[in-house]
């Protein structure tokens, strides 16, 4: 089931300011939702590896970010990307059967949680080295510069690509080049167990674009509200011709990936930065602003249903065929590369 | 003897290579804090503390850049790519910096530096954290390449490693680091350069090294049972090569496969297969054979990781066919 972010709300519980939430605070609740489903594919061992990033605590950056995209825009993503991909429409059934590495995934169980992406909705990759998506958007950025279409590119990233070298070369194209793109950093305070301050002196992130002439803001991302504001004036300006970084602060609530469990960080540490919830955070709001509870309820039933069928579709779905491992090393209509079996059946041939 | 895994005996050689000498040191990203992303280096940084174990940010290029300099600048870095797959970033400094240095400078200086990272399948990690890329190290001269496949050799090829003159990459597997053996640490070792004889046979000699090396055993092990005696000669290290070990197992057995998990094409199972074939082409039975990677990227599937790289079953079979091609002929 693939689904507009932008999609109306429920009626009922859309009174005044809510209107605007509502959306919103669905869109970040399938997300959390469907990363505790991922969660829960990894203990139950039907999971594809252990390396399956959560991006619970970074709701916020996902919907405020993706509910402005359109079709048409592109975006790269990093290792912790499937909030991001959820928010723009994607399907989870199909995510979680890549996550599994099943035929039936996004890309037929050969990319997996870390690679996973989806042309029809501009997601031109999921990635697995760290600023490995970021020059891509500077690309696209051409291309659409050059169709004069206005969509725009974004890239998205951890604070932990902050520190790499081709960051700064593609943010600087884009300058240089008057793009239509957006870089946004989502800083989660962590690179696996380095903490921002232990990684550079520089934590004024945006201060590292705007030195490179790109417009260059920070947001806190408790409130998805705040960083849809922001963004949305990024990524206007952004589709004229102004490239822009934005950084959004918020806490990486659980381990790196499925098997660490945080050592390096303590107890309050963890207490601390699981209060920035924008998940519970918007739902306060909603209910302050006159939204009825058993409604929310109920919202968040149908998708704690609809995120407990991804996990029943991901182990039901069957693995790839072994002969599709050589598919799509070229393109379809180029010879597959010849199986190592094959020539070694050709040399032990006894005539 | 003591019963130790391949990683706590890659930990042991830095701590005692460090206690010796005060000019090596450890950097890479998470290697101090965290201990190391596959724990290698878990515990020394309590030890040795922050000034030798170096947390970096995640800057690849400037990490083995950084070791370079160091290098030239009278200490020893054990600089770590927490990925082998990562070390296209840093091909810049580690094939035209690190392995030139000291050749363009008319041999005024050298670069004994160690850069340690661990590539190969087994993970689902996909197809970006599964490779084997030692062709690319292999490829480039004036870089030593160490694989140690036991966990003896973990110890004491990184302890030789960190002797060397010049720049050695060292790549662990990631699907050994919790295998167990029994080892003597201070038990005579093979030199480095020189390559293990992990199993005498008359019927044919398997070449490889890391992991698959257990995969050949595995095989020899089966094929024992059958009747067909397999060599199987660890390289250790694939530069320096101990060609002759290889020879003189070549010459005996007349019959010659190279197990390497990396992709067969160009890959190091094409170098050692090509030299073969060169130098003792009189005393071939049949072909060489490769078993090799699949000219494929790693799939995260489960199965599609496990199918695209040699297994001791397909190691077994074709070592099987042969020895009876041979003996048809
Ligand atoms: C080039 C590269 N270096 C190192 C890694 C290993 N690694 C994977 S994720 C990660 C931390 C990334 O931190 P950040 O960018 O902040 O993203 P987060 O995990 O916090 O979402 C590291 C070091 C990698 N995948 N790629
Ligand atoms: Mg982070």
């Amino acid at each position: 089931m693939t689904q507009d972010v932008n999609m109306a709300a429920p009626a009922a519980a859309a009174s005044g300011s809510n209107t605007e939430l509502l959306p919103m605070y669905r869109d970040m609740r399938r997300v959390r939702s469907f990363e505790e489903r991922v969660g829960e594919l990894f203990v139950r061992g039907q999971s594809a590896g252990s390396m399956l990033h959560l991006s619970i605590g970074e709701e916020s950056a996902a919907v405020g970010v993706a509910s402005l995209m359109r079709k048409g825009d592109t975006f790269t993503t990093h290792h912790r990307g499937h909030g991001i991909f959820l928010a723009r429409g994607a399907d989870p059934n199909r995510m979680m059967a890549e996550i599994a590495g099943k035929e039936s995934g996004y890309c037929h169980g050969k990319g997996g949680s870390m690679h996973i992406a989806d042309m029809g909705l501009g997601h031109l990759g999921a990635n697995a080295i760290v600023g490995g998506g970021i020059p891509a958007v500077v690309g696209a950025g051409l291309a659409s510069k050059r169709a004069g279409r206005g969509d725009v590119s974004i890239a998205f990233f951890g604070d932990g690509a902050m520190q790499q070298g081709i960051l700064y070369e593609s943010m600087n194209m884009a300058a240089l080049w008057d793009l239509p793109v957006m870089f946004v950093c989502i800083n989660n305070q962590y690179g696996m167990g380095t903490r921002i301050e232990q990684a550079t002196r520089g934590v004024e992130l945006h201060q590292r674009a705007r030195a490179l002439g790109l417009r260059g803001e920070t947001v806190d991302g408790l409130d998805v509200r705040d960083v849809r504001e922001v963004a949305q004036d990024l990524i206007d300006g952004g589709r004229a011709g102004n490239p822009a970084f934005l950084a959004i602060d918020c806490y990486r609530f659980f381990g790196h990936a499925r098997m660490d469990k945080s050592p390096y960080r303590s107890e309050e540490d963890e207490t601390q930065g699981r209060a920035k919830d924008p998940v519970k955070f918007a739902r306060q709001a909603l209910l302050d602003g006159g939204a009825d509870e058993a409604e929310l309820a109920a919202l968040d039933g149908e998708i704690s249903a609809e995120m407990d069928a991804t996990i029943d579709f991901a182990v039901a779905a069957t693995p790839p065929p072994l002969t599709s491992m050589f598919r799509d090393v070229y393109a379809s209509d180029q010879p597959e590369p010849e199986p190592v079996r094959t020539r070694i059946d050709r040399i032990l041939a006894v005539e | 003897m003591a019963e130790m895994t391949y990683r706590d005996a890659l930990k042991q050689a830095l701590r005692d290579a460090m206690t010796e000498d005060d000019s090596i040191f450890v950097m890479g990203e998470e290697v101090g804090r965290y201990g190391g992303a596959y724990g290698v280096t878990k515990g020394l940084y309590e030890e040795f503390g922050a000034d030798r174990l170096l947390d970096t940010p995640i800057s690849e290029p400037a990490i083995v850049g950084a070791a370079v300099g160091a290098a030239m600048s009278g200490m020893r870095p054990v600089a770590e790519l927490m990925y082998v797959d990562f070390i296209g970033m840093t091909m810049d400094q580690l094939g035209n910096q690190a392995a030139k240095i000291r050749y363009m400078f008319g041999g005024q200086i050298g670069v004994p530096m160690v850069l340690r990272t661990q590539g190969g399948t087994g993970r689902s990690a996909g197809a970006q954290h599964s490779q084997s890329l030692e062709a690319y190290v292999m490829h480039t001269p004036g870089l030593r390449l160490a694989m140690p496949a036991t966990v003896a050799d973990a110890y004491h090829l990184l302890r030789a490693a960190l002797r060397q003159p010049d720049p050695v990459v060292f790549i662990e597997h990631k699907s050994l680091y919790a295998m167990k053996e029994e080892v003597n640490l201070s038990a005579p070792v093979p030199e480095w350069g020189k390559a293990a004889v992990r199993r005498e046979g008359g019927d044919l000699v398997i070449v490889t090294y890391s992991r698959q090396v257990h995969y050949a055993m595995q095989a020899a092990q089966e094929l024992s049972k059958k009747g067909v005696e397999a060599a199987v000669i660890d390289l250790r290290t694939l530069n320096p090569l101990d060609f002759e070990t290889i020879r003189r197992h070549v010459e005996k057995t007349g019959r010659v496969m190279v197990v390497s998990e990396a992709a067969m094409t160009a890959g190091v199972a094409a170098e050692l297969s090509a030299r073969i074939h060169e130098e003792c082409f009189d005393y071939l039975a049949e072909p060489v054979v490769r078993v090799a990677g699949e000219d494929i990227p790693i799939s995260v599937s489960v199965d599609l990781e496990a199918n695209s790289v040699p297994t001791p079953g397909l190691i077994r079979d074709v070592a099987e066919r042969m020895v009876a091609v041979r003996s048809a002929a």
